[in-house]
């Protein structure tokens, strides 16, 4: 026997019974093939691990290795063609396709999800978070604001007291005043909170609900940034196809005052795009002067421009929600599609 | 704002654009249209049809049968009604039609007569409350038209949302104002048919003033700024001519009488409530502006209610009593009835703020007290009078007695605002010239009183100065009507925020993020809670069971809870984060704090074939409780609480203390009568933590090498009393273990056979190492033997077996 037979038989056995282990069409047959094989007595590759002994012993420690691999790369094949010819839950196996074993999948709510999202956007626009009491004064909450107590928009039938002239705020914005009596611009922040109205619950009003205010002031800033800010605040959010539309309205706290709408394009399941209706996502405007003047700062110096948004009526449209008081229900069917 | 399509192009001749575009055009001005409807939307099939024929119904005295040319043929219809004609003309529903409320017109047989159609009524057509007879329609019209078309109901209401500054926009005129600005014309007054064409005189004062025998007198007038009174004689009350009626129903308004509709057109075309007052009612001719005297405290207004008078409202009296609420609404002592012949017709203008107060405290709001208290163009006020008396003559009859009572204690100067051509572009961003902006505002009634090149002063017209009296306000008029959408949208650079991102947010998102990490959901609930989750109560609460804002957030939770396994979910972990009020100072503001909460219920994880279901236990809370603590809290502690605290089941609940051990929280099993559980659910945990009122500082962390040497381990199984609590001894092991010990683990907790009563075996895992070399087994004994020893000498604790 020359020196390179042995392990090229050996070689070539391995190729026979990995072909032969291949076809092997039923657990009999694949028995068969690993008796023929690895049979103690007949089998193939244990004979020639036989006639290791006959090998000089220079030769010897190589051709062991090759006859092990060997050997073991056909047990292997075997077992995993058994386990194959087994089937998913046979042959003492486990089933694959059993379901994994899982942890509780837990989620932020969906409203506070969009505020993230939407603080987020204004994070990579230089804005910082500010926060402020929900229990306010009404200075805080209508006079500093430009709002005075015996005007139509300081409608106290809205607004809920707690006792004589503290109340429960009805908007974010007092945290602009509360930010500015703290800080010399440049101001650039957003506060989100929750604020009290006096509404009956219905699929879109609740009497409490989360409000995100904006506050820009600084030299300089005029109604050509505010409307640059918040377009692209509605491009990042919506997509870059979103159009942008500004209507005059009027807050006390802001002139000139605008709401601004956006109109989205959507991509259907089947690929075809879809403009929506215009949809109302916040009221806005250029800081009144006397607000400014309020805060101490000096109003001819100093403009800047405020907004604000309701999440919960942003998620609900985002999420095809029809019924505000969803997000209340706190369903965990519900709010566990919001995981991540 | 309800607004009329038809009158609109009535005062604006030039409009040509659609209701649609007229509605875009809106929108763009500050004004959008909330949604638009015909007055006749409903009734599309229903036909002018000619009575021919009357005569009794064979089996019914109460009924007629009617034949009715409705343009296609004569038809036989039975008719319930006492008041129809041969030979006039009726709204006609044909077999087929619908009717308002859906009702759909069948052929039918009405106690053996055949009825192919129905006569209407004006209420059975949604056009009025009379249902007394069938409505007649006056004039000449051909069979089968359109009943819409004759009624000139084919006109478009819109829905006109206006801001609370815009009083000046709750008017047809108003409106008009703002398109024929936008490139719609000039505009005018639509013609009255039959107009006696007045030019009445006036009598004037400061105070007071009397023609022949009927008196105006101002007393208080800080309230009341002008006072008009016109006397009519010789009226005759009735039904308001088809014009006046279509102007009406096409504002979305009701006709009335005709005394009414004068007043109520008036005020729809420019803004002037007005009120008439039946003469003859008015004691002493006389009418007395003052507040109510302080026996007078009750009055019934004409809707039939008693309302409570407070002394600072308005009211207009005769000379012995209140016969209306200034500018609210009128007296039932003092109302046109249908016999009415002298009317005194009132044209005043009333301080804003005092209407609003008024309503307020009345809690009622009406179409007058609404534009009085956004403000009325205090000079057209002879224009509205003159206009209503022109109606009320040609349509009622009568004849103006006398010149016209005017009352004026306060003349407001006219306002003039400075506007700066360099501050329009500081706040704008654009530069606008002197011809520019003047283009911008004449159109809207405002008139340069002075211009030097760098500033023009602006005359503010009537209807415009209650919004309008600061450089602002003019130049929120020059961006809009410039055009929103005419501004560039290009982002300029910026300085940072002086402001810090409020670490107490940071704080939030570090607990939820923690907790969604735990596979808890983050639930969000309303803060209103009954009078137990509460202390401090909201004044006008928005229902009684609710009067308070909570206190603590797990019982809110904990509802959540009761509804989620009532809907069979068994499975539930929810956690928010929210405020807490606890109520401060006498008169002050509450207490505010961020509080969280989370409950769960039901397996630790969720069910698997490969491991027995397991429910969640103390200990799951236990960890739940130190995470949350530690973040919120760093050096915080979670230790057995007392027994009976909080919500929770006595013997089984945790305290979380902060770093100087304060109580910041409490954390257990929730008792039974807290939650409404059904019997198959699992235990519920619940924990309740104060956040610190501010964000703790972030430690920076300071890296430690990984240790290089081996560490050796020493297991030690202790019998510990159970007066001992395990956490003392493994306190005691640690301060006593030495500088090379550096773990210590609880690994088992047996108690039982070979155990003494009233003793368990804990065993710990010891951990030892050094920084600079392997330990020698000899060292490590010595550390065991004297933690050993101080637990004996200590704690009484011995090594087991």
């Amino acid at each position: 026997m020359s020196e390179t037979q042995p392990i090229d038989a050996l070689r070539h056995l391995e190729q026979e019974a990995l072909s032969a282990i291949a076809e092997a069409a039923e657990e009999r047959a694949l028995e068969e093939v690993r008796v023929a094989y690895l049979g103690r007595k007949e089998g193939k590759i244990s004979a020639v691990m036989r006639l290791l002994g006959t090998v000089p012993a220079e030769e010897r420690p190589a051709l062991g290795q090759e006859a092990n691999r060997v050997k073991e790369a056909v047990a292997r094949a075997i077992e995993s063609r058994g386990r194959i010819l087994a089937g998913p839950g046979g042959g003492g196996h486990h089933d694959l396709t059993l379901p994994a074993r899982r942890a509780w999948k837990g989620a932020r709510h969906p409203v506070t999800q969009t505020i993230d999202d939407i603080w987020g956007i204004f994070r990579q626009m230089g804005f910082t978070r500010a926060r402020g009491p929900e229990a306010d004064s009404e200075w805080y909450n209508f006079v500093a604001l430009n709002t005075p107590l015996d005007h139509p928009a300081a409608d106290e039938q809205d607004t809920l007291y707690l006792v004589d002239s503290v109340l429960l705020r009805s908007h974010t914005s007092p945290v602009q005043m509360r930010t500015m009596e703290k800080h010399d611009p440049p101001i650039r922040i957003i506060a989100p909170g929750w604020v009290y109205r006096r509404d009956t619950y219905d699929a879109t009003h609740t009497p409490v609900f989360l409000q995100i205010e904006g506050l820009v002031v600084d030299e300089g800033i005029t109604f050509v940034d505010f409307k640059a800010t918040l377009a692209e605040f509605a491009r990042r959010y919506w997509g870059p196809d979103t159009q942008v539309r500004f209507r005059p309205s009027f807050f006390p706290f802001t002139e000139p005052s605008a709401e601004v709408d956006v109109k989205r394009v959507i991509t259907r399941p089947d690929g075809t795009r879809q403009e929506t209706d215009w949809l109302e996502i916040m009221g806005a405007g250029m800081v009144d002067p006397n607000v400014l003047d309020n805060a101490g700062y000096d109003s001819e110096r100093f403009t800047g421009f405020a907004f604000g948004m309701g999440p919960a009526r942003i998620a609900k449209l985002k999420h095809g929600v029809d019924d505000l008081r969803t997000f209340f229900d706190d369903d965990v069917r519900f709010l566990s599609q919001f995981a991540r | 704002m309800n607004v009329s399509y038809r009158w609109l192009r009535d005062i604006v001749p030039g409009l040509e654009a659609s209701p649609e575009e007229v509605a875009v055009r809106l929108a763009r001005r500050g004004a959008p249209v909330e949604g638009a409807v015909s007055p006749g939307a409903e009734l599309g099939d229903i036909v002018v049809g000619r009575v021919v024929t009357t005569g009794p119904h064979p089996n019914a005295d109460r009924l007629s049968v009617c034949t009715v040319d409705a343009g296609a043929g004569v038809v036989h219809v039975v008719c319930g009604a006492p008041n129809v004609e041969a030979g006039s003309y009726y709204p006609f529903a044909p077999v087929g039609a619908v009717l308002p409320g859906e009702i759909r017109i069948k052929k039918s047989k009405i106690r053996g007569e055949v009825s192919e159609g129905m006569l209407c009524s004006a209420r059975e057509l949604g056009l009025g409350t009379d249902h007394s007879g069938i409505m007649k329609l006056e004039g000449d019209h051909r069979p089968g038209a359109s009943f819409v078309g004759a009624m000139g109901l084919d006109d478009v209401t819109l829905d006109v949302e206006v801001t609370a500054n815009r009083g000046d926009l709750l008017s047809h005129v108003g409106i008009a104002r703002e398109l024929a600005a936008a490139g719609s014309g000039n505009i005018r007054l639509p013609s009255i048919p039959g107009d006696p064409a007045l030019s009445p005189t006036y009598a004037e004062d400061a105070r007071a003033v009397r023609v022949g025998s009927v008196s105006i007198t101002v007393e208080d007038a800080d309230l009341c700024w002008r006072y008009l009174g016109a006397v009519i004689r010789g009226l005759s009350i009735g039904p308001s001519p088809a014009w006046l009626q279509e102007r009406l129903r096409g504002a979305g308004a009701r006709p009335i009488n005709n005394v009414v509709d004068a007043t109520n057109y008036v005020m729809l075309e420019l803004g002037q409530p007005l009120h008439a007052f039946d003469l003859r009612r008015l004691t002493g001719d006389a009418i007395v502006v003052r507040r109510p005297r302080d026996d007078e405290r009750r009055f019934v207004t004409l809707d039939g209610e008693e309302r409570a008078l407070g002394p600072d409202m308005l009211m207009i009296c005769d000379i012995e009593r209140p016969v209306a609420i200034g500018g609210v609404m009128g007296g039932q002592n003092s109302e046109v009835e249908h016999d009415t012949v002298d009317v005194l017709l009132e044209c005043a203008l009333f301080a804003p703020a005092s209407i609003r107060a008024t309503r307020r405290t009345l809690g009622m709001s009406t179409d007058a007290s609404y534009r009085f208290e956004r403000g009325v163009d205090p000079d057209s006020m002879r224009t509205a009078l003159e206009r209503a008396v022109s109606i009320m003559l040609a349509t009622a009859g009568g004849a103006l007695d006398g010149p016209v009572l005017d009352v004026h204690p306060r003349r407001a100067e006219p306002t003039v605002v400075p506007l700066r051509l360099a501050r329009i572009e500081r706040v704008l961003g654009v530069p606008f010239d002197a011809g520019r902006v003047r283009g911008l505002l004449e159109p809207l009634g405002f008139t340069v009183e002075a211009e030097d090149g760098e500033r023009l002063d602006f005359g503010v017209p009537g209807y415009r100065s209650y919004d309008v009296s600061r450089e602002i306000d003019l130049i929120e008029e020059v961006a809009r009507t410039h055009g929103y959408d005419a501004f560039p949208s290009e982002a300029g650079s910026y300085r940072p925020s002086t402001v810090p991102d409020d670490p107490m947010f940071q704080l939030e998102d570090a607990l939820r993020d923690a907790l969604v990490a735990l596979g808890f959901l983050e639930a969000q609930t309303p803060a209103f809670v009954g009078d137990l989750e509460g202390e401090v109560r909201v004044a006008n609460p928005l229902n009684t069971q609710e009067p308070f804002v909570r206190r603590d957030v797990l019982p809110s939770l904990l509802r959540r809870v009761e509804y989620n396994l009532a809907r069979g979910n068994r499975d539930v972990r929810l956690f928010e984060i929210a405020t807490s009020f606890r109520a401060g100072n006498p008169g002050g503001p509450p207490v505010e704090r961020s509080h969280l909460a989370l409950v769960a219920t039901g397996l630790r994880e969720p069910a698997h074939w490969s491991v027995p279901d397991e429910p969640v236990t103390l200990w799951d809370l236990k960890s739940w409780a130190e995470e949350a603590a530690r973040l919120a809290h760093p050096g915080s502690k979670v230790i057995p609480a007392a027994e009976e605290e909080g919500p929770f089941e006595p013997g089984g609940t945790f305290a979380l203390l902060d770093e100087v051990g304060a109580r910041i929280g409490l954390a257990g099993r929730v008792r039974q009568d807290r939650v409404d559980t059904p019997p198959w659910a699992e235990a519920v945990w619940g924990l309740e933590m104060a956040l610190p009122a501010q964000a703790p500082p972030r430690a920076t962390r300071i890296f430690h090498r990984p240790p290089l040497h081996p560490p050796s381990d020493r297991d030690l199984a202790l019998l510990v009393a159970d007066r001992t609590a395990a956490e003392e001894v493994l306190s005691l092991i640690q301060s006593s273990g030495g500088e090379l010990l550096e773990s210590v683990d609880i690994f088992d907790h047996y108690r039982g056979e070979g155990i003494p009563e009233g003793t368990r075996s804990l065993a710990f895992r010891l951990r030892f190492r050094a920084a600079d070399r392997t330990l020698k087994d000899r060292e490590v004994d010595r550390a065991v033997q004297a933690i050993v020893g101080r637990l004996k000498e200590e704690l009484g604790v011995e090594r087991r077996g």
